[in-house]
């Protein structure tokens, strides 16, 4: 393999693994900064993964199997906002439960589908396009998925800074007081924002279950919805970095499986160490500047809001 | 009432009435007969009657009834917890009353949330502003008005509002770096780019210097002038005097009093909003304070933890034996960085910076410094000054450790109930027992709670952070004559505060922060609230020399 | 009235658990009677259930202290396997010439295993101010990760046909049975003085008191000169030890080896406990007890009526909604009793 296509393999390699982290990480982003902290990631993406699983056994099409993840997302993440914004619990113990209730869930669902197969969903192929060196594969050669990633950064970029609803939002999360005092439905807001969580990391899971490993496995998103939150935390809140901190996070996956390919002699227990070492680093260094993450963190982040008052 | 309110109203718009009459009539297609009934009383801008809310334990507003006139400056007067706030939120659409009805211009309406109030023609400027911090002046404009604007458009409009109004302000800055007086004139011009009809503002001058007081009043005339209605609130007697035309004065959710405040004495107007005279002080007059430093700060140079904080920048001071000495100055100049540096919550960069009673304290933490006899009430009562969901004992546990209740790092619970006990009988503090949760008691309760738990620790130096902000009149009274009683029996007393009348009631002597620098402290006999006002927005030069003691 | 809200979510799963069978189309009267009360029918089972509940316990009482402090160590299941590896590294490393020294030194080789890796995130907070859930959530990853290395490499057993576990620990190595006919071993009496010293802690000492009021109003810390960090350190260490004796009691009683997978989500059903027992270590030993009883309903049902063991996963995550949902409804109508009968000024 020459160094061009190994770095092509790689870099394609690194847009797949990180793109089921671009689509968690984008819809946190959106519900932290209504001020709202849902540490439940981890476990829509579980039940989403299954349910779109299940959905596309069922139907045969992946489509439906998609839509099917971004419902079930929306569902878990509709228990969270019921739990968190209508009853006022707290959000970190609340996010807590709805893992570890979509750790359950998920298995329950899923037990009779393990080892099933199924067709995922395919890259495109673009007739002479994705044939052309370099740029074929890097630009034209994905799934519809990661196009529609893509559309999804622009899209939350542009809502977040460019429109009065996103001004909004971001006015919510930063004083959810004031926000009501001007006559904004704080509530209201915050459920859109934990629904639209819910439904990109339903997709987030459907990613990994029916593109990038087209099965369903028990607990398959091993912690990629913990890396999630802390890339929110690594872009400060910023949909550009947060694209971007996913990709690398994809390509330190795929790297530890290319060094083995390459024959150096390590344990694969230790090399599927490397993301979750590598989110403590990067977390440790960027928590580091106390002063960037008060200036860019939602100001009300985690804080219950009680409209009485 | 009527009749007074039109006189006054006549009064305040003088030349322009013609305008205001046009201007109204337009408004006003809900009144067959325009602004002036046919016997020629004026149209009310705004009529409340009957107003009601009770909320659970307490009865917030009790069939109350207000009226404001076009282009009258209002006054809604009462002391903390009279219902006040509870009324204008009513108005603004905030809160909904359970009974009574609200007339706009003649017509029935119901404001059902700030948007409706907004569509009416009414704006509020609130004590604590609703402004976005991470956000640009014009964003947070844009945010409290009707959506369907333009951004660029909106940031010229707001130029020539605070070009018309005397409001200068920077469309483009971030709330941030904005200062108290500055985050007010956004408030206020929030409220301008929707020509209201009804302008509240709430307690709008404690945040605010002597001289900026005056640039405030001068807009609240013009505007008036120009027929827009004012309800000012506040308990300010002698700015109500001077500014407003008409009051209607609040006790316990109830209307006391309608009057003309022109024709009231500041001592007419407190007996109206207290229900009984004034509670007086005994200061000991002309008191000789001996020079016998027992808190020395020397050029105390400490750049902010907080980015959004303030930087003290060379900050000299020396607290006497027997001495109360005022910090006056407008939040946000530095006083919540001082108190910090001075309890030690954030450590001075030399240990010799700072002196108690002749012995460095500058690396020493809160408590080694509380051992040595330094106090501290800070300025928030609930979740600084006391943990909310605790008992009273476990709140006095708090800062009241270090003399045998704890033994072997075991607690020493009866001994901790015993002197929770002593405060509450010491101090006043009503409450059944010492075991109910911290958050249960009033705020001069709870105030008086933590006044008394540091006094009786016996503390060489006290330091308050607004001692009496938010507290009902009795209890502020006892605060002040205990922290006089402290410094009589030779304690030295530091207190931070915005309130001025309270500084001179108080204080030996006064100095002023501001922007984090703070001013040679003057004996209170020897200065004016000119010249504090002046200092305030940080004009008294280089280092000056302070006065004696 | 504040212990309502446990019983009241209790009963709630039940009916959820109702709801849950009938959609199965399981008798869903014969499902909980299998699920609640089988496994307490016979000694055996409630050896069993004794032995389920210490780890659950020995991670509960160490999460109670930073949850009321307010510092949200997640990776207690990571904690609890690092134990579990000091300690059988230590069996290990002594393989044969064990004594009677051996059981205490493994149980604070064990504890130290998991201080240590609970200092890292403690260290990161502390220093680098990086969020202790994420960073402990990570680790335990790592921790199984690194777990499954060793059993699979260097510490397989060379008796062992190659199967992915160590040697048996020595007889000094593991927990003696306290109950002939039962499993159950001394682990328990670890987990008994645990609990007494954590309940002292809580409620006498004055640190103590520190870390609660951290909790409850970080601010009022700071004014009183409760150092925030040596909170984070304290709760993180007594978790991480707590933790770590929890694994170490597992494989030293229970597996008497080590294995890649040594805990069924102890560590993270230990939060549920924690919530249950608000976070109180004489509630913690009940809703210890409930927690353990709900993985042997669990194996019950799968063995007797064919039913998957995931349904006691759901029935943890039922339970902590339901804990948290009902202690705010509790909260509120007692607030609402109060202010109706006091006149606030």
């Amino acid at each position: 393999m020459d160094g061009l296509d190994a770095a092509i393999t790689i870099l394609v390699g690194a847009i797949r693994a990180g793109t089921p982290l671009v689509f968690a990480a984008l819809g946190e982003l959106i519900a932290e900064k209504s001020g709202v902290l849902n540490l439940g990631v981890e476990g829509m993406m579980l039940v989403g993964a299954v349910v779109g699983f299940m959905a596309t056994v069922a139907t045969g099409s992946v489509y439906i199997g998609i839509l099917a993840s971004v419902a079930a997302g929306m569902l878990m993440a509709l228990i969270f906002g019921i739990l968190t914004l209508s009853l006022l619990t707290n959000q970190v113990a609340t996010g807590l439960a709805l893992t570890i209730f979509g750790v359950g869930l998920s298995a329950f669902l899923g037990i009779k589908y393990v080892g099933t197969p199924i067709t995922g969903l395919k890259p495109l192929e673009i007739p002479f396009l994705t044939d052309i060196p370099v740029i074929g594969p890097l630009v034209f050669g994905h799934d519809l998925l990661i196009y529609f990633s893509f559309a999804l950064f622009i899209g939350v970029a542009w809502f977040l800074y460019r429109s009065r609803a996103g001004l909004i939002l971001r006015a919510v999360g930063e004083s959810h007081d004031a926000a009501h005092a001007l006559g904004y439905s704080v509530v209201g807001i915050r459920y859109l924002a934990v629904l639209f969580g819910g439904a990109c990391a339903g997709l987030s899971g459907a990613y990994l279950s029916l593109v990038y490993t087209p099965q369903w496995a028990e607990n398959m998103t091993a912690g990629r919805g913990w890396i999630a939150l802390a890339l929110v935390v690594f872009a400060t809140w910023r949909p550009g970095r947060a694209m971007l901190g996913a990709y690398l996070f994809g390509g330190i996956t795929i790297m530890g499986l290319h060094v083995q390919a390459l024959g150096f002699e390590i344990s694969s227990h230790l090399v599927a160490t490397l993301p979750y070492l590598a989110t403590i680093i990067v977390l440790a260094v960027i928590s580091r500047d106390a002063t960037k993450i008060r200036l860019n963190a939602p100001a009300s982040l985690g804080r219950p809001f009680h409209p009485s008052a | 009432m009527r009749y007074q309110a039109l006189r006054s109203f006549t009064q305040a718009t003088n030349g322009n009435r013609l305008k205001v009459w046009s201007v109204r009539r337009f408004q006003s297609r809900t009144n067959i007969e325009g602004g002036r009934g046919l016997n020629g009383v004026m149209t009310p801008q705004l009529d409340l009657k009957e107003i009601t809310k009770r909320y659970p334990g307490c009865l917030a507003n009790d069939h109350v009834g207000l009226t404001v006139m076009p282009g009258e400056i209002h006054a809604l007067l009462g002391e903390n917890g009279a219902g006040k706030s509870t009324l204008v939120k009513i108005i603004y659409g905030v809160v909904k009353p359970d009974a009574g009805e609200t007339w706009w211009n003649g017509a029935q309406v119901t404001i059902a949330n700030p948007n409706t109030a907004r569509a009416l023609g009414i704006g509020m400027v609130f004590q604590h502003f609703n402004l976005f911090e991470s956000l640009t002046v014009a964003e947070n404009i844009s945010l409290g008005i009707d959506p369907g604007h333009d951004l660029a458009k909106l940031t010229n409009e707001i130029g020539e509002i605070s070009e018309r109004y005397g409001l200068p302000i920077n469309p483009h800055q971030h709330i941030h770096a904005l200062s108290v007086g500055e985050r007010q004139r956004v408030e206020i011009i929030r409220c301008l780019v929707q020509s209201p009809k009804l302008l509240i503002m709430d307690e709008p001058t404690s945040v605010l210097t002597p001289q900026e007081v005056e640039k405030l009043f001068e807009t609240l005339r013009r505007l008036a002038s120009e027929g827009c209605s004012i309800l000012y609130i506040s308990h300010k007697l002698d700015e109500i005097k001077t500014l407003c035309d008409t009051a209607t004065v609040l006790r316990l959710g109830k209307v006391t009093a309608q009057c003309t405040p022109a024709d009231e004495t500041p001592k007419s107007l407190a007996e109206m909003m207290i229900g009984s005279a004034l509670p007086v002080t005994k200061k000991p007059l002309d008191r000789e304070i001996a020079d016998d430093p027992l808190l020395e700060l020397r050029s105390l140079d400490l750049p902010a933890a907080d980015p959004l904080g303030t930087s003290l920048r060379d900050v000299t001071l020396t607290l006497n034996r027997g001495e109360v000495l005022g910090l006056a100055g407008v939040a946000g100049n530095g006083q919540k960085e001082l108190l910090a540096a001075i309890n030690g919550e954030r450590l001075v960069p030399s240990n010799d910076i700072l002196r108690l009673a002749g012995r460095d304290i500058g690396q020493d933490g809160p408590e080694q410094r509380r051992v040595l006899g330094l106090a501290f009430v800070p300025e928030e009562r609930l979740g600084r000054g006391s943990v909310p969901e605790m008992s009273l004992a476990a709140n006095t546990l708090l800062t009241w450790h270090h003399k045998g209740q704890v033994k072997n790092g075991f607690v020493d619970w009866a001994e901790v109930v015993r002197e929770a006990g002593a405060i509450r009988e010491t101090f006043d503090v009503r409450c059944p027992d010492v075991q109910v949760e911290a958050k249960s008691l009033s705020g001069g309760n709870l105030q008086k709670f933590i006044v008394g738990r540091e006094i009786l620790q016996e503390p060489e130096v006290l330091i308050l952070g607004y001692p009496t902000w938010g507290v009902d009149v009795g209890a502020a009274a006892a605060i002040r004559q205990a922290l006089l009683d402290l410094a009589a029996s030779g304690a030295g007393v530091l207190i931070v505060s915005e309130d001025l009348d309270e500084l001179f009631e108080m204080c030996d002597r006064i100095a002023v922060l501001a922007e984090g620098r703070l001013s040679p402290a003057r004996r209170t006999g020897n200065t004016s609230v000119e010249e504090l006002g002046l200092w305030m927005s940080g004009q008294f030069g280089p280092a000056g020399v302070s006065d004696a003691a | 009235m504040q212990y309502a809200s446990p019983v009241i979510a209790a009963g709630l799963t039940m009916i959820a658990g109702i709801a849950l069978f009938g959609a199965l189309g399981t008798d869903p009267f014969l499902a909980l009677y299998t699920f609640f009360v089988m496994p307490l029918t016979s000694l055996y089972s409630i050896g069993e259930l004794l032995i389920k509940a210490t780890p659950l316990l020995l991670c509960a009482l160490g999460l109670i202290v930073g949850f009321r402090g307010n510092v949200w160590n997640i990776g207690a299941e990571g904690q609890l396997t690092m134990g579990a590896i000091a300690s059988g590294g230590l069996a290990l490393a002594v393989y044969g010439q064990d004594g009677p020294w051996l059981l205490p030194l493994m149980l604070l080789a064990g504890a130290l295993g998991g201080l240590a890796w609970a200092a890292i995130p403690a260290l990161l907070k502390t220093r680098f101010n990086a969020n202790e859930i994420l960073v402990s959530l990570m680790l335990t990853y790592v921790a199984v990760q690194v777990l499954g290395h060793l059993v699979h490499g260097p510490w397989r057993s060379p008796e062992g046909f190659n199967f992915p576990e160590t040697r048996t620990f020595g007889d000094w190595g593991q927990l003696p049975i306290l109950l002939e006919g039962t499993r159950l071993h001394a682990g328990v009496f670890v987990a008994l003085v645990v609990f007494l010293a954590i309940w002292l802690f809580l409620s006498q000492s004055f640190q103590g008191f520190k870390v609660t009021v951290a909790g409850q109003a970080p601010a009022a810390a700071a004014y009183a000169g409760f150092s925030n960090k040596s909170v984070i350190w304290l709760s993180l260490m007594i978790s991480g030890a707590a933790a770590g004796l929890a694994g170490t009691v597992e494989v030293m009683g229970t597996i008497q080896q080590l294995q890649p997978v040594i805990s069924p989500g102890y560590g993270f059903a230990a939060i549920i406990v924690a919530f249950l027992g608000r976070l109180h270590p004489v509630g913690v030993v009940l809703a210890s007890l409930l927690m353990s009883l709900m993985y042997l309903g669990g194996e019950s049902l799968q063995m007797s009526m064919n039913l998957p063991l995931a349904v006691t996963g759901v029935f943890q995550g039922l339970l902590l909604f339901f804990v948290l949902g009902s202690d705010v409804l509790v909260r509120y109508r007692i607030r609402f009793i109060r202010s109706h009968q006091s006149e606030p000024a």
